[in-house]
């Protein structure tokens, strides 16, 4: 899978975008930002919140339910501020 | 027509492509959303405008057509900018035209809600004491939230 991050969750995790091979048991958005949670401290420290964490599979948003696989590229970042 | 660019916005050349030769055009509106240099009472001296290529086009293109299936539109632009601003800079441009005003001044509304809401930018301001994200505000949800259901 490959993720994508944005605006201060960009910084705070440190890198712009990474490939990453789900584990088995990983199928929803839900599961996902919870597995990621556990990736570093970064990643603990940037998804401490996740009400201010939105996501975005294959560039639609998508809510916790959502599938995932290891073929979509996924987004974090921010509430949006643009206009 | 959608479009996401790092240079300026030139409104007038853009409004004669947009409705040049097309007389069945009665009205057209537009907003044009400039930078402030007064954010949350702070004084802000610059702003860099992060975007999400891709799913930002993506993004624009359905409320575009969201609002082309609800008013009866002969011509509809979106155009917004990423990248350094300074204060009076234009960030983006919308305008939508229509044989008669009220479905181009109400498009045009509904077009600048929700992409406030949807499209995927992300505003840092320079101020004095650094740098800092700015935070999404409840009543652009509520702006948003005035138009009923909106594609996901």
């Amino acid at each position: 899978m490959k993720l994508l991050y944005f605006a201060w969750l960009r910084q705070r995790i440190g890198v712009t975008e990474e490939t990453v091979t789900l584990p088995g048991d990983i199928s929803t958005v839900g599961s996902l930002l919870t597995w990621l949670q556990g990736r570093s401290d970064a990643h603990a420290t940037a998804l401490a919140d996740l009400s201010v964490v939105r996501v975005a599979v294959n560039q639609d948003y998508a809510r916790a339910a959502d599938p995932v696989s290891d073929d979509d590229e996924v987004a974090l970042f921010p509430p949006v501020t643009g206009g | 027509m959608v479009r996401v660019q790092r240079d300026d916005i030139d409104v007038g050349a853009e409004l004669a492509a947009m409705t040049s030769g097309n007389h069945r055009i009665g009205g057209v509106a537009t907003f044009i959303g400039t930078m402030r240099d007064l954010s949350d009472g702070q004084s802000v001296a610059a702003m860099t405008l992060e975007h999400y290529p891709g799913m930002t086009e993506k993004q624009l293109e359905a409320i575009e057509q969201e609002a082309n299936t609800r008013w009866a539109l002969e011509a509809s632009l979106i155009v917004h900018r990423y990248g350094r601003f300074l204060p009076g800079d234009r960030i983006v441009f919308v305008a939508t035209a229509a044989p008669h005003r009220q479905a181009a001044l109400e498009s045009c509304a509904f077009l600048i809600d929700w992409l406030k809401t949807k499209a995927p930018f992300w505003k840092l301001e320079e101020t004095n004491d650094g740098a800092r994200w700015v935070d999404a505000r409840d009543s652009d949800d509520a702006a948003t939230a005035r138009w009923g259901q909106t594609p996901k």
